[in-house]
């Protein structure tokens, strides 16, 4: 007699998980029922269609974006691992983090991590800017066929500018920071998770 | 000769002795008073029984769970918090914060946080995937299909629920097999001699009276006990009447109370045999498949069954689909545009007896019936709801909308304009669409 999903996942791999996250066992038990539950092919692993079929998930304009960011270059499969690593992020930032260990590194769920979730949402090519057109593209994906190409184009011309403060016609992660100082961004990019 | 004797295993008198005393005891204990709607008190006594053991296992659990792995008592439905803020509200407060003031409506960065937490939100936890299996149950009712987030607890619960296995699978379920067979073939060969009969009230009379008493019978293989609420606004005929759907034997808990005619699509099998013969001694509405696409035909079909007031009200699952009993899911607007009056019924299953949801992609029909008739018990309550007519300039959908509201606010379920269809479809472009351009008017201001 033991919980069906969860028996599938070793004590010592929701040790781990607990020290590179910081969810509590019983959070990593509920979110690992839940991966469970998506994993349609019961493979241990999870697709992108296993995530398309959220209809939550699929109405959101950014949806795929946010798909896209539970995969690591290359790959078309995540593991609970990864799972759990991703959505570490969105775990709120509580005080008594700061007193953790400090050669643990940085905790997933930062301000600067959260930031750079969100501007790998904009980067698509992963190589640390965010050009102009990859800036129109994910504005096209948020704005579907109601803006035209031009107004949209001015609109992006305009962000940039605003942002870039080396005039390489790109907004970098340290401007990205810059711009978004005053957002409070802990609460903004959190999720409050129940016990 | 000995090795023929040896292959064909005689029947003794004993045997042939036990198989006539265990069928007498069970007509005589259970068809005969279930077919004149008597209870002999049995079910009522078992149901308070079980009470009184769940509520011992539940209190051992609690007891035995560790610090660490505690629940709550009261298991919040969910994993996480949701704001139930609308696009504009939670983008206008990301804005406020940022330096640059913006009067009309532009772009800036964050506003991807947004679609962002959203999106993670329903990664997590969402409103639609979760309705197409089984609730969670807050506390374990011994049943190890339930069993998600409970773990071994002490030798007492598995003793206990080691009794409760033997119960459910040797005693329980020979009984309730029987009693089902003896229920389908009473139904299958009664309607097929009513239906030798010519056209009459007594007919009429005799066939109400068939399918009642098998449902009946029905009912105590699943070992029912329904509760039915306002009966003063049970269907009546010329009607049709709409429920949400949980499973098949939503059919059975209905008809107990009253005679329905069905609409489905003609089947195969055992199950075609059954709607053959039960049509041929009162008028239900089955359909070839070929016939169920063509709108049209469907719609004056049903008309025409409405506008006969001789005949017994249609019985019409609106959802299209099985869904967990949790919440009431967007109804199909074709049966709130044939004119009629329509009679609400919402039905609701209590999950700490047995789990009546059919999970259709999960388990086919014998396996669905078997754990059905391996539960405890099922309980559930009915209530009529009071008619509902189409208002002077509403349109099928409100209307349809309109009902489906009033039966989750009845049955305490959710109310969700999601198709519960989406458990095999992919859910419309157009709700993107619905998105992008609420999102586009907060860039650029009114149009």
């Amino acid at each position: 007699m033991g919980s069906r999903a969860s028996s599938l996942l070793r004590e010592e791999d929701i040790e781990e998980i607990k020290k590179e996250t910081g969810f509590s066992h019983s959070q990593i038990t509920r979110l690992y029922s839940r991966f469970h539950s998506l994993d349609k092919g019961e493979n241990g692993a999870l697709s992108r269609e296993d995530f398309q079929r959220i209809p939550e998930l699929a109405i959101n304009p950014l949806g795929d974006r946010i798909i896209n960011a539970f995969f690591p270059e290359g790959e078309d499969q995540v593991n609970f691992r990864g799972f759990m690593r991703t959505l570490a992020h969105f775990r709120p930032v509580e005080d008594n983090e700061k007193n953790k260990d400090p050669s643990a590194g940085e905790p997933l769920n930062s301000r600067n991590n959260k930031l750079l979730f969100a501007f790998r949402l904009y980067d698509l090519d992963r190589d640390d800017k965010i050009s102009r057109d990859e800036l129109l593209q994910v504005l096209r994906m948020m704005v579907g066929v109601n803006i035209s190409d031009e107004q949209l184009g001015s609109i992006a011309d305009r962000t940039i500018q605003e942002a870039d403060t080396n005039g390489d016609m790109c907004i970098s992660f340290s401007e990205f920071i810059k711009v978004l100082e005053k957002v409070d961004v802990e609460q903004k990019m959190s999720i409050r998770f129940l016990h | 000769t000995t090795q023929l004797s040896q292959g064909y295993r005689s029947f003794k008198p004993t045997e042939l002795h036990c198989l006539r005393v265990w069928l007498s005891v069970v007509l005589g204990l259970i068809v005969l008073p279930a077919m004149f709607g008597v209870s002999l008190g049995f079910t009522d006594l078992y149901v308070k029984a079980l009470v009184k053991t769940l509520e011992w296992a539940t209190l051992r659990i609690q007891r035995g769970q560790k610090e660490e792995d505690a629940v709550p008592a009261h298991l919040p439905n969910g994993i996480i918090e949701k704001d139930d803020g609308s696009m504009e509200e939670e983008i206008g407060e990301l804005r406020r914060s940022h330096p640059k003031s913006l009067a009309g409506g532009d772009f800036t960065l964050c506003d991807a946080f947004y679609f962002c937490k959203k999106g993670i939100e329903s990664i997590v936890e969402d409103q639609v995937t979760q309705r197409f299996t089984s609730e969670e149950l807050a506390s374990w009712n011994l049943l190890t299909r339930t069993n998600n987030n409970f773990h071994y607890i002490s030798v007492r619960v598995t003793i206990i629920w080691g009794l409760g296995v033997f119960i459910r699978y040797c005693i329980l379920l020979p009984l309730r097999v029987t009693l089902a067979v003896l229920g389908l073939s009473w139904l299958v060969i009664g309607t097929t001699l009513v239906g030798l009969l010519p056209h009459s009230n007594v007919k009429t009379w005799i066939s109400d009276l068939i399918h009642v008493t098998c449902y009946r019978i029905c009912a105590r293989a699943l070992s029912a006990r329904i509760r039915y609420h306002n009966k003063e606004n049970h269907p009546k005929k010329g009607g049709i009447c709409v429920a949400n759907h949980t499973s098949p034997i939503d059919i059975v808990i209905l008809a107990n109370d009253g005679c329905y005619a069905m609409v489905g699509q003609i089947h195969g099998g055992l199950m075609g045999v059954i709607q053959r013969s039960m049509v041929r001694s009162c008028p239900h509405v089955w359909f070839e498949r070929s016939e169920m696409k063509d709108r049209h035909a469907v719609a004056k079909r049903l008309k025409d069954h409405v506008a006969d007031k001789t005949k017994q009200p249609i019985l019409i699952f609106p959802e299209g689909t099985c869904i967990n009993n949790t919440s009431v899911m967007m109804f199909k607007k074709g049966s709130f545009d044939i004119g009629a009056t329509i009679y609400p019924v919402a039905i609701k299953y209590d999950p700490q007896f047995g789990d009546a949801f059919w999970n259709s992609g999960k388990y086919n029909m014998v396996s669905y019936l078997l754990r059905m008739m391996t539960s405890w018990a099922i309980v559930c309550n009915v209530w009529y709801l009071p008619p509902m007519s189409l208002q002077d300039g509403e349109d099928a959908v409100h209307f349809a909308n309109r009902v489906k509201s009033a039966i989750a606010r009845q049955g305490g379920l959710v109310d969700l304009f999601w198709d519960g269809g989406l458990k095999r479809e992919k859910v419309k472009e157009s709700y993107k669409e619905e998105q992008q351009k609420m999102y586009s008017s907060m860039i650029v201001g009114q149009d």
